[in-house]
């Protein structure tokens, strides 16, 4: 039986290979953007407030910073405790026509020592964890020029 | 300016990992503070408590839990919850009912007992909270957040993990006078740099512990304090308990993702930066002003980000301050004197008490090895998640 693939989070992110992006919302009144999105309402407290409505973000941005978890995170965080520890790098991404800062996963196999603030990164689709019916789904951070 | 409060009293449970309740933490220390205001609980006209999430149901009642344990007597009651500023929200509850006339003598405690490792995030599938989604989506722990300033402190201002280190070398050995303190041993460069990376670029040895801990404080009005004989108490003058402005550019934690600048100009200055501007606009004093400062040094990096938000130096200096001996003991304005979270380990509704336990026997003059010569004005400052901070000033 194939396991479905599902995002880990609803309408966070959306669309295969070069079209992957995260999703925000976009205000019509102040134009702000969203991520994690705000479909409800506009967060700034200057905007009357407007329509709400779903917005791709930038594919591309630069690193504010980065940093990696040595240790196992706890639960809800899904890790097979039988295994080996493997740390994963995390990059905080500004993207700059949206004027955000976008913390993720980077793609598995980039660590630390291959980051460096300012460097330019894209957002890819990637498998969070799967279990025995599902395989979860998220974004990762990956340099450009690097493929996978 | 508003009207001061006195510090007719200060107590504490010692940090550590005890193994016990944080019902019985915050019952030692505050019969520690009421012995030294001289007041008998049955005199407290109002209780505050500064709540804990860890304790179940009397956690986040505490005020009721702590007057519950002391005994009642029929005081207010008041329990506040504001993540790492709790203490602080509290002090300012007892403040806002002294000043308003509402209770002339309130008890303010805070305790915790921490669980081994990471603090994570409360139980169940909830995917509308944010505290949780960064665990599930992410992995991302406190750590990660302090590795990830400290990273951004490295490529714009050029700090490196030797000047992290020196911030321990520095803590620990002011906690190592401390009774009070968790961990009591001098601590070298070289252990810092020998210890893990936990969320590079940060050590084992640059990243606070979570502990068990308690601190109360007796504040009166200046009145009460007066009729009471103390006629030159520490005054606490100041309380800032103010929130960021959108649009919040620095991710914050538990956030995955800052507020946007497309739609409007961010404000100037950080939310750290607010949160001390407003306690001394309140007091109406300033950073040439300070004897002392004790500063949520969650990291060593994070203490070097408070100097500049302290206004003690200006942004990219705080390696050099720390380096020139300012912020040591006999520098122009020692820093965690106490020893910091570094040697105590955060023990979180109970340290932002603790914070202005410090500045009290400083400005006493009680502070014995650790003692801050002259000690006039102190601050402290702190932040904690969802938005949370705070900064307290005390005069004598």
């Amino acid at each position: 039986m194939s396991r479905t693939r599902t995002p880990v989070v609803t309408g966070w992110f959306g669309g295969e290979g070069d079209d992957f992006r995260l999703l925000g919302t976009r205000c019509s009144a102040c134009a702000a953007v969203f991520f994690p999105r705000e479909d409800v309402l506009c967060r700034d407290p200057a905007c009357p407030g407007g329509e709400l409505t779903e917005v791709p973000l930038s594919r591309r941005g630069r690193v504010w910073s980065y940093s990696d978890s040595r240790y196992r995170p706890p639960p809800p965080y899904v890790s097979d405790p039988e295994l080996v520890w493997s740390p994963y790098a995390l990059a905080a991404v500004e993207l700059e026509a949206e004027g955000i800062v976008v913390l993720g996963q980077t793609v598995p196999g980039v660590t630390v020592a291959d980051l460096a603030v300012g460097m330019e990164m894209e957002v890819v689709p990637g498998v969070l964890n799967e279990d025995t019916e599902t395989v979860w789904t998220t974004w990762h951070w990956r340099p450009t020029g690097v493929t996978a | 300016m508003t009207g001061d409060v006195a510090v007719l009293g200060a107590g504490m449970h010692p940090w550590g990992k005890w193994g016990r309740g944080f019902v019985e933490y915050g019952t030692v220390a505050a019969r520690a503070a009421l012995a030294d205001a001289g007041v008998e609980w049955r005199d407290v006209g109002s209780i505050v408590g500064a709540d804990t999430v860890r304790g179940g149901y009397p956690g986040y009642v505490a005020g009721a839990t702590f007057a519950k344990a002391l005994g009642w007597q029929g005081a207010r009651v008041t329990s506040v919850y504001a993540a790492c500023a709790s203490g602080a929200q509290a002090v300012d509850a007892a403040r806002a009912q002294i000043l308003s006339g509402i209770a002339d003598v309130v008890l303010v405690v805070g305790a915790d007992a921490a669980p081994k490792g990471f603090f994570r995030p409360a139980g169940g599938d909830r995917a509308d909270d944010p505290d949780w989604l960064r665990f599930r989506v992410l992995g991302a722990t406190n750590p990660t957040y302090f590795g990830l300033y400290a990273r951004r402190r490295m490529a714009v201002h050029g700090d490196t993990p030797e000047d992290f280190a020196r911030v321990k070398v520095k803590n620990s050995a002011l906690g190592a006078l401390n009774p009070n303190a968790r961990y009591r041993r001098r601590v070298t460069a070289e252990e810092v740099a020998a210890s893990p990376v936990v969320a590079d670029p940060l050590r084992l040895l640059d990243i606070c512990a979570t502990s068990d801990g308690a601190a109360a404080l007796v504040l009166s009005s200046m009145t009460f304090a007066r009729r009471h004989g103390v006629l030159d108490p520490v005054r606490i003058c100041a309380v800032s308990t103010v929130t960021p402005r959108y649009p919040s550019t620095v991710l914050d934690l538990p956030d995955i993702a800052t507020d946007s600048s497309a739609g409007a100009e961010p404000p100037a200055g950080t939310f750290r930066a607010s949160i001390t501007r407003a306690a001394y606009e309140e007091a109406g004093v300033g950073p040439e002003d300070l004897s002392l400062a004790e500063v949520y040094d969650l990291s060593t990096a994070l203490e070097l980000q408070w100097y500049e938000d302290l206004g003690l130096c200006g942004d990219g200096e705080a390696a050099k301050l720390l380096s020139e001996g300012a912020t040591a003991p006999g520098g122009r304005v020692p820093v965690n004197v106490s020893g910091g979270l570094a040697s105590f380990g955060e023990a979180v509704p109970a340290q932002a008490l603790a914070q202005v336990c410090e500045l009290t026997w400083q400005l006493r003059g009680t502070a014995g090895d650790r003692q801050v010569a002259g000690a006039r004005v102190g601050i402290t400052a702190n932040q904690g998640l969802f938005g949370h901070g705070s900064s307290v000033i005390a005069v004598r």
